[in-house]
């Protein structure tokens, strides 16, 4: 009984694992393929949709802008959210729950629709689509979740050392520059790279708002169009891997925080 | 000096975010080549009889989707939380949530691979002679459930299994003082217990599925159409923004209705 329970654990284990990891597997796989299409059998290992991808300039440029997209608007997004944290955070402000919600509210509304309601605003303004528009979006979506993590990570013990710093004569901004961003330093890690990886992953807001120059995700989405191929398979293994970087340092930064 | 750091953050958020909605408000009650105000995008709406359609399937497939991945997820987070050694359970944890962290985009291509006509499922289906012809996989109404549920397993995993270290080990050892056997302890001291976390992890999923345009689009494709797919129709082909908009509204509503009728489980943790 006690071995039939055992091996019933591990086989249910397994199949969500194999479940989990089936498509990731068959991507990277048949991004491998030596002949023209990703399905089997695999008649890899074999680089040359690899270099196809790396030789096509569209999908360099557009690789670039991602990153440009992903570094600017996560900077801005957390510069802001940092400093509306630490607004609220040391000082006493008039309806702080009711703004903090404000600045929140984002997070539970779809991307279609905030990225919708940006080209409606776009449009009455006369802001032509473009890669700025995306990161404005991108911002967005970002901010609420830059402002959530820090603001709940700012403690009573940090004020002390902050009043310490101004008991010795430190003016506002060495205090902020000096004392608290250092102190903050892993949740504003944290808060950036999960900030990179929802830009760099990001689709609808960005297939909204740009035009010819575009992000990494719309452009493989018009690879689509094509069907089934394995050049789609080096990009998204490509895109993948960077993601899992990013994740990592994420994690990093989170077992840091817990260390100390 | 305090309102000089939180006023940039709040500036943003006015323009482009509460603006833009108020704009789809506004947009939503006016007709198609501007005009007077009107009703006439919500009537057209609930009049439509293949408007209607697109809500009801797309709160059929996220209600599925929701139950399935739930299903799915607490029996692996329960044995990654209860059965892995303790030295292994950050791994195991972090591998199975590993291909969280491709995009959607990406994500839902490799389920086309998967699913397609000649793709993996298939072959191994014909070849090992369970079955004659490949089967349709694509362009159904199960890829959708499939790639979402694929998506939120992972979701959920995470938020049950943080829901299951959170608990204290001296319940169980009271149940089983008491005299009650692990199956006991479990539906009358776990399960309740843990019950506030699956209620919070299920309406996450449906506010993200219900929103999502990508999985549908990719893997159920044009057969069937969920509500983002109906109001990215109205946007790309049609440049109808009017009623795209009334469409968001009415999508934004039924997100409110889930969060008013979770509120009251939504609460229990904090107590």
């Amino acid at each position: 009984m006690r071995v039939l329970a055992k091996l019933l654990v591990s086989a249910y284990a397994l199949a969500v694992y194999g479940f989990i990891f089936l498509p990731v597997i068959v991507l990277v796989l048949f991004s491998l393929q030596a002949t023209s299409f990703p399905i089997p059998p695999f008649t890899g290992p074999s680089l040359r949709w690899y270099e196809a991808v790396l030789a096509d300039q569209r999908l360099t440029s557009a690789l670039i802008n991602s990153v440009l997209v992903a570094l600017l608007s996560s900077l801005a997004a957390v510069t802001l959210g940092f400093l509306a944290a630490w607004g609220f955070a040391r000082y006493h402000l008039p309806r702080s729950g009711l703004l903090r919600g404000l600045i929140t509210l984002p997070l539970t509304v779809s991307y279609l629709i905030i990225g919708m309601g940006l080209l409606i605003l776009f449009n009455w303004a006369g802001v032509p689509k473009s890669l700025i528009a995306a990161g404005i979006g991108h911002v967005v979506i970002n901010l609420p979740l830059c402002f959530a993590i820090i603001y709940s990570q700012m403690g009573d013990h940090q004020v002390n050392i902050e009043r310490a710093a101004r008991d010795l004569g430190a003016p506002e901004w060495k205090v902020l520059f000096l004392v608290s961003v250092p102190v903050m330093w892993p949740a504003i890690f944290a808060a950036f790279f999960l900030s990179m990886t929802f830009s760099w992953d990001e689709f609808v807001i960005a297939f909204l708002l740009t035009r010819f120059d575009t992000t990494l995700p719309v452009e493989i989405w018009n690879m689509l169009r094509s069907g089934l191929n394995p050049r789609t398979n080096a990009v998204g293994s490509m895109v993948f891997a960077v993601s899992i970087v990013l994740a990592l340092l994420l994690e990093l930064a989170f077992l840091r925080r817990r260390r100390q | 000096m305090p309102w000089a750091l939180v006023t940039p953050a709040l500036l943003w958020t006015l323009v482009f975010f509460v603006l833009p909605f108020i704009a789809m408000v506004v947009l939503s009650l006016l007709e198609h080549d501007g005009g007077a105000a009107t009703l006439a995008n919500y009537r057209q709406f609930f009049g439509n009889p293949s408007y209607w359609r697109a809500l009801v399937n797309s709160l059929e497939v996220t209600l599925t989707v929701t139950v399935i991945s739930v299903l799915l997820a607490y029996p692996f987070a329960w044995i990654l939380a209860e059965v892995v050694p303790l030295r292994l359970q950050r791994l195991a944890l972090v591998l199975a949530v590993l291909p969280f962290w491709t995009s959607y985009v990406v994500r839902s291509y490799s389920w086309l691979l998967v699913l397609s006509e000649n793709g993996v499922v298939n072959r191994a289906l014909t070849g090992s002679g369970l079955l004659s012809e490949p089967m349709q996989l694509a362009n159904t109404r199960a890829a959708t459930v499939i790639g979402f549920v694929h998506f939120f397993v992972m979701l959920l995993t995470l938020t049950i299994f943080a829901n299951l270290k959170q608990l204290s080990p001296s319940y169980r050892r009271a149940a089983a003082d008491l005299g009650a056997g692990p199956v006991r302890t479990f539906l009358h001291v776990i399960l309740p217990l843990t019950l506030p976390g699956i209620v919070v992890g299920a309406f996450l999923t449906f506010v993200l599925a219900i929103g999502d345009y990508i999985t549908p689009q990719i893997l159920g494709g044009n057969n069937e159409l969920l509500m983002p797919q109906l109001i990215m129709m109205q946007i790309g082909r049609r440049g109808d923004f009017p009623l795209a908009s009334a469409l968001a509204i009415v999508l934004m509503a039924v997100v409110t209705l889930a969060y008013l009728f979770c509120a009251r489980w939504l609460k229990i943790e904090r107590a």
